[in-house]
């Protein structure tokens, strides 16, 4: 495991908003790495601050406390304008609404080439064209669609174009903010099979951010469960469903309604109630409790969920 | 089921007129609905679920109309009124409704606490003091702590879950005998999306409702519903008990929708998805609506739309693969061993 080169390393990350009294620390002590090639996700509810982290990686929330690394170059905080494009070049992101991420009076063919443009990654107008109806091919889109407004798409399509706008770049890491949340039924199959496809093809790390555990599951090898700003269980996604430690993961997974009827109307709903860690005396650690699955606890929950973990493997 | 309908759809038509053109959004859909039952309405976008729905409550937009069928409510045909006047006799009263997006059926430059003795005012005749009593009772009801204070507050200072507590709320407010939400948790995330639900259930068993469920998640359905209709293109293809659709389905359409379930993908693999899409219900259409995606599709089903064929006294499919003269189909792996796929996950 440790021979795999790391993409993305985040290290003791905050992220706060405000000033002096109205300081609100909505990210704390976050660490993980990212390996390359993976599909590393983060879940938790609205709020838990998912989304912020991925923001953070990207550059468009400042930091203010922690290091992120990208490729092992100190990547957050003030950084000299070479480092800077090129991050902006390598890590895209894809976001949750396609109906508001799209610039509704520009045409296709520009929302997809402005980063090309912005950057000039381009010989010539003929160069530029060319690139924009290759990656609107390779997401699965027509070539003429370029000339078209995002109203014409449906919402599917429009998510393609999302997702196009981001490859253009060539990108190697892609953040992808709950990109099928607000699709239909019918059409998420199609965008996740697209992610996968395009993750084999150009060998793409994505950090993937969702509040629907088995959504996640599907699709990611490694699953982060954060609460709170904080990240309270890390693990390989198998492995985390198979021993779920920490209460708040149990919770979240005891949440999300399954497609089986019988099991659905037995199933008892977890409820996470955070007063039920006591860290007065015994003070939480970050615990790797088994091969590459962590846990948020003091010693005393630890020593339950070791119990927990034999029960289960019985 | 011997019983009756309490409310009863029969071949609702419904079109909309779109600059000089008719679209038909719904193509003669009928539907029973049971006392006490819940029931779920599934399909994707655009299949037409909201809009027969609103047709229960006098809410299609103003270019829309019903041209056909009968909706029997209480020994009258509701389908047939033209004034408010009448349709306030139903509406909020009898039969209400609860929006997607708690963020938009809110007015934010109202207190809640106004918002919801509007209804109470308006159907119960109540004033003043009293209505004020109604509407804390209703807040309590919906698990709103600190009901004084919150009756007070504008929806801003609501958070996501709460504020679909409020419209709950409001909707409940004058104990309607039918309750339809329309993707109650959508746009919550899962958590809070299965506290509402058990409030739902938990109203609905305590006021003596009918429930609605209009949705887009298979899990949500497992969740809540007794039975199950299936909508596609402004049509029910498939109804049955919950159980019946998700472990015996037998519409094409129902079989895609249950095996594009991520819940059901296995790692590394394509997830079956529903290649194309819906048709132009501008067009009319011929033969079975689903069949231009259906890989599966008989001749036959471009040429005639199919009747519906009964599978069980509670089940029944609108597809040809049912006549006793089509090919042998088998139900696709996915949908024949979703329980033990299911059960294996755990």
């Amino acid at each position: 495991m440790a021979e795999r080169e790391k993409l993305i390393e985040v290290k003791d990350l905050q992220i706060s908003f405000g000033q002096g009294k109205k300081k609100f620390v909505a990210v704390d002590h976050v660490n993980f790495d990212i390996y390359k090639g993976e599909t590393f996700s983060l879940v938790g509810e609205s709020g838990s601050g998912k989304t912020t982290i991925g923001r953070a990686i990207l550059k468009i929330n400042p930091t203010s406390a922690g290091e992120i690394y990208l490729k092992g170059k100190k990547i957050n905080g003030k950084i000299s304008k070479e480092l800077d494009k090129e991050v902006i070049r390598t890590c895209q992101m894809i976001f949750q609404d396609p109906m508001a991420s799209l610039n509704e009076r520009a045409k296709v063919d520009y929302i997809v080439s402005e980063g090309l443009i912005n950057h000039h990654l381009y010989k010539d107008d003929a160069d530029r064209e060319a690139k924009v109806q290759k990656v609107l091919r390779e997401v699965g889109l027509l070539p003429e669609f370029a000339s078209r407004f995002p109203h014409e798409f449906s919402g599917g399509q429009r998510q393609r174009i999302g997702i196009a706008r981001a490859l253009i770049m060539e990108p190697e890491f892609i953040v992808a903010d709950e990109p099928i949340s607000a699709l239909d039924v019918s059409i998420r199959a199609q965008v996740l099979n697209l992610l996968n496809h395009l993750k084999k093809t150009r060998g793409l790390t994505y950090l993937f951010i969702a509040h629907d555990l088995s959504v996640v599951r599907f699709i990611s090898d490694r699953i982060a469960v954060i609460h709170k700003g904080r990240i309270v269980e890390l693990a390989e996604s198998e492995e985390l469903f198979h021993h779920p430690l920490h209460p708040y993961t149990k919770a979240l997974l005891s949440a999300v309604p399954q497609p089986d009827p019988e099991m659905e109307k037995q199933k008892k709903l977890i409820v996470y109630d955070p007063s039920c860690h006591d860290y007065s005396k015994d003070g939480p650690v970050w615990e790797e409790i088994l091969e590459g699955h962590f846990v948020y606890g003091n010693q005393k929950e630890l020593e339950q969920y070791r119990k927990e973990i034999e029960e289960i493997d019985k | 089921m011997a019983k009756e309908p309490i409310l009863s759809a029969k071949d609702v038509e419904i079109q909309f007129s779109l600059r000089g053109r008719k679209l038909t959004a719904i193509r003669k859909c009928s539907l029973d609905l049971y006392e006490g039952e819940t029931l779920a309405i599934v399909g994707e976008s655009g299949s037409g679920k909201s809009v027969f729905t609103k047709s229960f409550l006098g809410m299609l937009d103003a270019n829309g109309k019903i041209v056909g069928g009968s909706i029997m409510y209480n020994g009258e045909d509701i389908s047939k009124f033209t004034t408010e006047k009448e349709w306030l006799g139903i509406r909020g009263k009898k039969i209400a409704m609860v929006m997607q997006d708690p963020m938009t059926s809110l007015n934010p430059l109202k207190r809640i606490g106004v918002q919801i003795e509007e209804s109470i005012k308006l159907q119960q005749g109540l004033k003043g003091e009293e209505a004020k009593k109604r509407a804390l009772q209703m807040l309590n009801l919906v698990g709103i702590p600190d009901a004084e204070r919150r009756y007070n507050q504008y929806p801003h200072e609501f958070s996501g879950g709460m504020r679909q507590r409020v419209v709950i709320a409001i909707a409940i407010a004058c104990h309607p005998q039918i309750l339809i939400c329309d993707e109650p948790t959508t746009a919550l995330d899962v958590t809070i999306q299965a506290q509402i639900l058990d409030l739902i259930r938990y109203l609905q068993s305590k006021l003596n409702m009918t429930v609605i469920y209009i949705t887009h998640d298979l899990g949500v359905v497992a969740n809540v519903a007794d039975r199950v209709a299936v909508m596609y293109a402004g049509q029910i293809v498939e109804y049955g008990l919950v159980n019946e659709i998700f472990y015996d389905a037998w519409h094409p359409y129902t079989w895609a929708l249950l095996s594009s379930l991520p819940q059901l993908g296995v790692k590394g693999e394509e997830l079956p998805s529903i290649e194309g899409t819906p048709p132009n219900l501008f067009n009319v259409i011929k033969g079975d609506a689903f069949a231009p995606r259906n890989k599966q599709a008989l001749a036959i089903d471009f040429v005639k739309e199919p009747p519906f064929f009964p599978i069980s006294e509670t089940h029944m499919a609108k597809t040809w693969y049912l006549d006793p003269r089509a090919p042998k189909i088998e139900q696709p792996e996915a949908v024949r061993r979703l329980r033990e796929k299911m059960r294996a996950r755990r």
